[in-house]
């Protein structure tokens, strides 16, 4: 599969060493193995098309370096994510690997690739609204029903059943939803 | 799980003072968080139960990184767990305001949003740290932060302009909470050394954009600003309110009584 990349490569190891075809085909193998990790809260999602994979790369000591950054500060998530990781990079034989933890720049929901957006959507839960908004004022641009599109809904609460996600009802079929935080 | 490079502090910094000040941060939201936890189970409908639970992680994660960062540039070995769990009051570094009861759902409002409206500021100073690793979680909890102020904010005024019950309850716990405001703006000489040293964000500064930000609220929750306070609690510096003693006591039962007890 071709390597999505929606996230800013912002930095490099320091030990990173220049590429090879060995070592590309070694990040290749890393990024369907992380392909294969599914958020444990939205299984429709893997943690790729969440965005909060950073880098794979192979530094020049040999190591596969995993770079991942945590949606919220508190997800709970996180820690049982760095787990799932870790099982499917040893089930696909990636050893040595090196898992860090990346705060800057923060996660936006805004990383969340295409087809993850898509995705999410097929699940039932609106994907984040475009951009990140700022101020105090929520970002004000109508949700949309995820099952009849209707525009004609209400915030129920900014907190739903995960730290990422709101509380919404549509009032034209009267079925509740969840969206998608935009942070 | 590697931690922070070395070469994110900056040079010069004294390890005890820096370990101070990155405790002093996360020892806010470590309290707050807890405060808010009370409510699991409690809040007046399943919305806000799911709101405050939700604030409380995030706090609780931003003092994990905090505290996690204190213990390391302490360099004694002390985890986020040995801090949150081991150490006594005089110890605990958080403004007086964040360890104040819970008490009604406005009132608990109330503190969230002179809380949030001085953690935003002060986390937008903080990203532009001295130190990378304070300015990378700044950066993070700039945006958990933002949404939080819009949550409370929006339930300030929603009761300050309710019933006159709704405002007459929260002008009074605003009146009541008000004086805990003042030490969040009183710079000491760890303040006074971690702005100096490019570290810290002035506090002058963040007091300019608080205050702002609550006249902004206020007027549209159509409360009126207290007066001025004569004097200040400083729990920032380990002078507590009798109320610490009796969270800690909660929060730190299960290590005390049975030290190194994991999940």
């Amino acid at each position: 599969m071709s390597v999505p990349s929606p996230i800013p490569q912002h930095r490099r190891e320091p030990g990173a060493c220049a590429t090879t075809p060995e070592t590309d085909a070694r990040i290749a193998a890393a990024w369907n193995a992380l392909a294969g990790v599914e958020d444990p809260e939205i299984p429709a999602l893997n943690i790729v098309e969440l965005g909060i994979v950073r880098f794979a790369e192979v530094r020049a000591d040999g190591v596969l370096g995993i770079g991942l950054s945590p949606t919220y500060t508190g997800c709970p998530a996180t820690e049982y994510i760095e787990a799932l990781v870790r099982e499917a990079l040893d089930a696909a034989c990636m050893s040595p690997f090196a898992i860090t933890r990346v705060l800057v720049p923060a996660w936006t929901s805004d990383w969340i690739s295409e087809e993850g957006r898509r995705k999410l959507a097929d699940f039932g839960i609106v994907p984040p609204p475009a951009a990140a908004s700022v101020g105090r004022r929520a970002n004000t641009a109508p949700i949309g029903c995820p099952r009849c599109r209707s525009t004609n809904t209400e915030c129920i609460s900014q907190f739903g059943s995960t730290p990422c996600k709101s509380l919404h009802r549509c009032r034209a079929c009267l079925e509740p939803f969840e969206c998608f935080k935009c942070i | 799980m590697s931690g922070p490079a070395p070469a994110a502090r900056p040079a010069g910094v004294p390890a005890n003072a820096l370990s101070r000040y990155a405790l002093r941060l996360g020892d806010l939201p470590l309290i707050l968080g807890q405060r808010l936890g009370e409510w699991v189970g409690h809040a007046p409908v399943l919305e806000e139960d799911l709101g405050l639970a939700n604030l409380a992680l995030d706090l609780i994660g931003q003092a994990r990184l905090l505290l996690s960062y204190a213990g390391e540039v302490e360099g004694e070995g002390r985890t986020e767990d040995d801090l949150a769990f081991l150490r006594d009051p005089g110890e605990y570094l958080n403004p007086t305001l964040v360890e104040q009861p819970n008490g009604d759902f406005g009132e608990t409002i109330v503190r969230q949003v002179l809380v949030d409206a001085f953690q935003l500021p002060l986390y937008e100073g903080l990203m532009g740290s001295a130190d990378k690793h304070i300015a990378a979680i700044a950066a993070k909890a700039v945006k958990e932060t933002r949404y939080h102020l819009r949550y409370s904010s929006s339930w300030m005024v929603r009761l300050g302009d309710g019933t006159p019950e709704s405002h007459a309850r929260v002008q009074g716990s605003l009146n009541r909470l008000w004086r805990y405001t003042v030490e969040f703006f009183e710079e000491d000489d760890l303040d006074r050394d971690m702005a100096a040293r490019g570290v810290a964000p002035r506090l002058a500064n963040v007091r300019a954009a608080w205050l702002t930000s609550i006249d902004e609220i206020l007027a549209e929750a159509t409360l009126a600003r207290p007066g001025e306070v004569p004097y200040s609690w400083f729990g920032k510096r380990g002078e507590h309110s009798e109320h610490l003693g009796y969270i800690l006591s909660d929060l730190q039962y299960l290590q005390r009584a049975h030290p190194g007890a994991r999940w």
